[in-house]
């Protein structure tokens, strides 16, 4: 199973000091936590995007090469790639160059991007995000896949011989996941291709996030990619831990209460009880953790959501420690105990999808069409 | 077949004239079913019991606590609405309208509604026509001709006793007629959207659909 941080990449005031870091500061923050991340044995860093204040998050590509650079082990991915502003051939382009320059290291998430004033920055209409997401991803696969791409759709300047380079290293794209917090539609692209799907879970009662992992979960299994336990899935969570729940909610408690998102409204015990934000001992957030695979299923990958809120980065980093030494190992340990042998431990990896072949369905835009032939011709 | 009806009141004090009133037009409405040979039920929303819920709606990005989720399940799942708001700075009260903006889009869809408000003057009496009934359009619920507007210096007379047995009469009947069977025609019918609490996730779209048109 992966383990690893993910950041929003928000510019905010400590809420004790009032000071805001600059935005070389705050990059120079998240590169240290990537950097801390494998340091302390944790999987996969993933960065959001975004091009608007108080975000500085804007080219994950340049951040993520520099942090291949220094690192060894560590997978690089998003939270998330803006599929609906971007081009998607420069999102073709830019991940099989950055998995050339990381040895294969990078998956990445798929995201909408709910402001709609930055949509007409990239000429598009937040109105059209479902179909955004539908027609650019479409594209994107098709550009990893096909060397020579003709092509025309509802959002972009149509492409005839359009070759995408560099191509994708040793000819295996990136796996994807794809992050939705309400829409079934993004859940149902994620089944109907074999794709991850990844819900934030951090802001949400776990009603609603089993309702969408289950969706997923079932229709992946209608479109033929495995069982529904099968599925890959990612989960989000938040926390903060302390020598004792009391402490750990002491010094958590203000930066809670200013947050962006949810600061100003529910009491700290109410959100701690309503969503998987939990804030006290390692062994509580363990036990916490380990929860989720009851109303979620056995799943793949875990991520943290812990620099946030204006937190002073050596606060950030002293989590990340907690995370790789003490918690994320029982965790590993826990999740493997109760995990069927048929369902796998970790999603796809660049190693794991070149070793299946140049045949294997994850080279083919529609997976789920060859499926349905064989079946038909069966 | 037991009509259930949702008696939604915004006042704030106890007791409350709001209140008050929504249980006078509750009494009502039970004659006038009752008359009908039909059973009705009651439930109350006091939204000030809901206060703290829906600011925690408002400040998370729309996670709904566990009792607001349980009020959206019950209001969508009424068979009529009585909806009795204080009048506030010219128009509902900002409680009152806190609870409809935490509702689905879907909630009403062509759910009866009587719509009732309480004044210290009867100056304030445009509140239905001018405020409630472009709410509850907008909510695609089917809002009744009489609307009850009560100031101080009504309760007590005649006149608002009228208004509520018309008011009544008028949801005993939209309630009964909803719930009755009749022939149903061949061409498709628009009004009949389902009503979504926004508890639930939307059905599936099959992926195909999504991606006719898209796919290059």
């Amino acid at each position: 199973m992966q383990f690893g941080i993910f950041s929003v990449g928000d510019i905010t005031p400590d809420p004790t000091t009032g000071v805001a870091p600059t935005e070389g500061e705050r990059i120079e923050s998240m590169t240290r936590i990537a950097l801390k991340a494998e340091e302390v044995g944790l999987d996969v860093f993933a960065t959001g995007e975004h091009h608007n204040p108080p975000f500085v998050v804007s080219s994950p590509t340049t951040h993520l090469a520099w942090i291949a650079a220094k690192t060894e082990r560590l997978l690089l991915s998003t939270s998330t790639t803006l599929i609906t502003t971007n081009d998607p051939v420069k999102i073709a382009e830019d991940y099989a160059f950055l998995q050339h320059l990381s040895g294969g290291r990078v998956d990445l998430m798929m995201g909408r991007g709910n402001t709609g004033p930055v949509y007409p920055w990239f000429g598009k209409d937040i109105r059209d995000g479902i179909k955004l997401a539908v027609e650019n991803y479409h594209l994107l696969r098709t550009l990893w896949r096909e060397p020579v791409v003709n092509w025309q759709g509802q959002f972009r300047t149509p492409l005839q011989g359009y070759m995408s380079t560099p191509a994708p290293l040793d000819g295996t794209p990136p796996f994807v996941w794809h992050g939705s917090i309400r829409s079934p539609e993004i859940a149902e692209q994620a089944a109907y291709y074999g794709d991850g799907f990844f819900h934030n879970h951090i802001f949400w009662n776990k009603e609603h996030t089993e309702q969408m992992v289950r969706l997923y979960r079932q229709r992946f299994e209608h479109y033929g990619h495995g069982a529904a336990d099968q599925a890959f899935v990612g989960l989000g969570g938040q926390v903060f831990m302390g020598t004792s729940e009391a402490e750990a909610r002491k010094q958590f408690r203000p930066y809670f209460d200013n947050a962006p998102v949810y600061g100003h409204g529910p009491s700290l015990e109410e959100f701690t009880r309503a969503t998987p934000l939990t804030v006290g001992t390692p062994e509580q957030v363990i036990e916490r953790t380990l929860g989720f695979a009851d109303y979620a299923g056995d799943y793949q990958r875990q991520m943290f959501l812990v620099d946030h809120a204006g937190l002073p980065t050596d606060v950030v980093l002293e989590q990340i420690e907690i995370l790789g030494r003490e918690v994320v190992p029982v965790l590993r340990a826990e999740f493997d105990r109760r995990r069927p042998a048929h369902v796998p431990s970790d999603p796809p990896t660049h190693t794991t999808l070149v070793a299946a072949g140049p045949n294997a369905p994850h080279h083919l835009v529609e997976p789920a069409r060859a499926t349905a032939s064989q079946g038909a011709s069966a | 077949m037991t009509r259930r009806i949702v008696v939604l009141t915004a006042g704030l004090t106890i007791p409350s004239s709001t209140r008050l009133l929504g249980d006078q037009l509750a009494d009502a409405v039970a004659a006038a079913v009752g008359a009908r040979g039909e059973a009705v039920s009651f439930e109350y929303v006091e939204v000030r019991e809901l206060a703290q819920d829906l600011a925690a709606y408002m400040t998370s990005g729309g996670v709904a606590t566990e009792r607001l989720a349980a009020v959206r399940e019950q209001i969508s799942a009424a068979d009529g609405l009585i909806a009795v708001t204080p009048v506030f700075s010219a128009s509902y009260s900002g409680l009152f309208k806190m609870m409809f903006d935490a509702l689905d889009t879907d909630a009403l869809n062509g759910l009866p509604v009587l719509v009732a408000a309480t004044a210290g003057s009867a100056r304030h009496s445009l509140v239905l026509d001018h405020a409630m009934r472009p709410l509850f359009s907008y909510l695609r619920a089917v809002v009744l001709p009489t609307g009850v507007f009560a100031a101080t210096e009504d309760f007590g007379s005649t006149g608002l006793a009228d208004r509520v047995a018309r008011a009544a009469a008028e949801l005993a009947n939209a309630v009964v007629v909803a719930g009755s069977d009749h022939v149903a025609g061949f061409a498709p019918d628009p009004t009949a959207r389902r009503r979504t609490s926004g508890n639930d996730l939307a059905p599936v779209t099959e992926f195909a659909d999504l991606l006719r048109g898209h796919s290059g």
